[in-house]
């Protein structure tokens, strides 16, 4: 009986190290759904960056992103660039709530959308315009 | 075999899914900022091995 304990409690703490280690390293961002939303944000995005190299378009505070300045863009492409925005905010949306779903946690979409938040703005390239947390634009040096 | 002994090891067993429901209540932010440096690096094509991006040739087509 001693022996089984034993072995019981040996396998219980690895399990118990493996749980750990597991909920400490990696969120889940391979499903197919999330895959997919990867794809189509990769694609629009040789789209989009002509229009956050002139400003027209900026990294916003909350995650997604928004027409700044349309004046910046031709008249004929103002629609386009609009409906790409707003595809592109579409698409972060649900890349947030997915990966929240995936993690077996649909409550930590805002903690995702915040995340991500911050890590597009502190990566936005130089030059694109990127929203502070006042709510301004700035120019990235 | 006294009957204490015996709940040890459902006792033990109760122990690694209380640990997993503590550490998941809790959202992993640092395990997020590496998701979204991995997605970020996807989506705007960027490098962190330090290697440039390799551009396809520009026209012509590829005879290997």
């Amino acid at each position: 009986m001693n022996g089984l304990v034993r072995t019981v409690a040996a396998l219980l703490a690895s399990l118990w190290l493996a749980a750990f280690a597991w909920g400490q390293g990696n969120l889940e961002i391979n499903t197919p759904a999330i895959a997919a939303l990867r794809g189509a944000m990769q694609q629009r995005h040789g789209q989009l960056a002509p229009f956050y190299a002139s400003g027209a378009v900026g990294v916003a505070r909350d995650g997604t992103i928004q027409v700044r300045d349309a004046n910046a863009v031709p008249l004929a492409q103002r629609q386009q660039v609009s409906g790409l925005v707003s595809a592109e905010n579409n698409d972060r949306a649900a890349l947030y709530r997915e990966i929240a779903r995936a993690n077996g946690h649909p409550e930590w979409e805002a903690d995702v959308r915040n995340t991500f938040a911050q890590r597009w703005t502190e990566r936005a390239q130089s030059g694109w315009y990127v929203q502070n947390a006042s709510g301004q634009w700035a120019r990235k040096p | 075999m006294t009957e204490p002994l015996r709940r040890i090891p459902i006792l033990l067993a109760a122990l690694p899914l209380a640990a997993c429901v503590t550490i998941n209540i809790y959202f992993p932010a640092a395990a997020a900022e590496k998701a979204a440096d991995k997605i970020i690096d996807e989506v705007w094509q960027l490098q962190q091995d330090g290697q440039k991006k390799v551009e396809p040739p520009a026209g012509g087509e590829k005879k290997p």
